[in-house]
């Protein structure tokens, strides 16, 4: 069932449109990777379907609610969760306060104990500050911290970046574990080992539009239409 | 004795020197900033001195103590405090809230979850906003503050700690006039026992705060002096500008 539904979303800052009318379906439980080259407009999506940037004109329901220009912190409670670029942490808050802030009062099916069973090196790390974490239990940090809001659309901007590719596999399997558990997931990307390990399906943006969106065993049997829209080879 | 003293700091990432013995010392009260052009080397010097980064060589001293081995952690507690961009983490927190947590770090080590609240700590968060003018939107979830005010708000974290030393990394970027001029207001009137060190790519910023300024040019220092030797430096001019001469240009 489509979970979320973007039409025609136009957005961007000041007076530069980065966005132009873009339409997107995702469904519950399904994994979306989303790629382009830099400037493509991957990120300004995730952050318009946020609420951190707002949208000149269009629709985006999330489980049939319109939440186009609505407020951060309504999205937030609406179900949407954001792991922003560059894995933000309070360096003199511990992993363990984190995860406690996080949950609040909610309840669901992540729980902080949940969380660590998935992550035991963040279970390790309970009482260190997050500013003693690596880059890649900073980032895993970060995950845990958007799933335990329990939210039923996840969008990761890049969560990739810059970690050791055994990080990145961790990071994956929380991917799938979400998808199992009927998540709907974004997943904006430039490294396309991550994509291509998580995603049912692969969309291209270029030039502030979706231009392409194919099964990803599709997409990786054809290198060439991936080396024209990516400028890889 | 000087707040800051780096001492032949040195960071290099791979071939790249990005920071090559630089010197820089940050008197009681300076309002100091760090400029240079792109790739000067003055987010790897800042984060050598936050304790983000560790140096390949040279010493940063804190009030006389070496702390160069120290953590990021270790440098707040001995009064080093910088500006992240770490307000928006909890979306559902409010502003109010969110310093309130930062209070409770610094007061009380030990954080009491809600609905536990301590009134000492809510008073001080109050006056912490009031401080930064954003008393009115304190109960505003930090996601729905502006930027201009998201910007504010990491001031007044940064402050929860009673630093002695404030770093801050483009605290300009991307704020638009009015909430640049904001800021200025902000930053000029903090107390004189606070010292404030700043990265900024912005130079009327820069001219109407600092009262020392030092010039980073591929990773080493080419000038440390107040705005007007700076303003007045040939050589500053031309490595923002570049060595061909504007009439070279279009010739």
């Amino acid at each position: 069932m489509t979970f979320l539904q973007v039409r025609g979303l136009v957005s961007g800052y000041d007076r530069s449109t980065v966005l132009n009318a873009v339409d997107l379906d995702l469904d519950s439980g399904a994994t979306l990777g989303l790629l382009g080259r830099n400037g493509a407009g991957k990120s300004t999506l995730v952050l318009t379907l946020a609420g951190l940037v707002s949208p000149t004109s269009g629709s985006v329901t999330v489980g049939g609610v319109e939440l186009a220009g609505k407020r951060p912190d309504q999205i937030a409670r609406a179900g949407v969760a954001l792991v922003p670029q560059g894995r933000r942490v309070w360096a003199t808050l511990t992993v363990g306060e984190h995860l406690t802030l996080a949950a609040g009062r909610r309840t669901g099916t992540w729980t902080v104990d949940g969380i660590l069973d998935l992550l035991p090196r963040l279970r390790e790390r309970r009482r260190q500050y997050a500013g003693q974490l690596s880059g890649g239990e900073q980032q895993m940090l970060a995950v845990a911290r958007a799933l335990l809001t329990n939210p039923r659309l996840v969008l990761l901007d890049e969560p990739s970046d810059g970690l050791a590719p055994a990080i990145v596999e961790q990071i994956g399997a929380v991917i799938t574990t979400m998808r199992a558990e009927g998540v709907a997931v974004l997943l904006v990307e430039q490294d396309l080992h991550l994509a291509f390990a998580c995603a049912d399906e692969i969309a291209v943006m270029e030039k502030g539009a979706l231009v392409h969106r194919v099964p990803t065993p599709q997409f990786r049997r054809d290198p060439e239409t991936a080396g024209r829209l990516l400028g890889v080879s | 004795m000087s707040v800051l003293r780096c001492r032949a700091l040195s960071r290099s990432f791979g071939a790249l020197k990005a920071v090559s013995e630089v010197d820089l010392v940050v008197e009681p009260g300076a309002r100091h900033a760090l400029i240079g052009p792109n790739g000067a080397g003055k987010s790897t010097l800042f984060k050598l001195v936050t304790g983000t980064m560790r140096p390949d060589t040279g010493h940063v001293e804190l009030a006389g103590q070496d702390v160069t081995t120290l953590s990021e952690v270790k440098r707040c507690r001995l009064g080093m405090s910088q500006t992240l961009q770490h307000s928006s983490l909890f979306a559902s927190m409010t502003a109010l809230e969110t310093v309130e947590l930062a209070v409770q770090r610094h007061e009380k080590g030990r954080i009491a979850f809600l609905p536990r609240k301590q009134p000492v700590v809510g008073e001080r968060a109050g006056k912490l906003l009031a401080d930064v003018g954003l008393i009115r939107r304190r109960e505003v979830p930090v996601p729905s503050l502006s930027h201009g005010e998201r910007k504010q708000l990491e001031v007044a974290l940064a402050l929860a700690c009673r630093p002695s030393l404030l770093l801050l990394d483009e605290p300009a970027a991307g704020l638009s006039p009015a909430e640049r001029a904001r800021l200025v207001e902000l930053l000029g009137g903090l107390p004189s026992e606070i010292t404030v060190l700043f990265v900024e790519h912005d130079l009327d910023l820069v001219f109407a705060l600092a009262d020392a300024v030092t010039v980073l040019h591929l990773g080493r220092v080419l000038l440390s002096g107040p705005p007007a030797q700076v303003r007045a430096s040939d050589a500053v001019r031309e490595a923002y500008l570049g060595s061909s001469r504007r009439e070279e240009l279009w010739a």
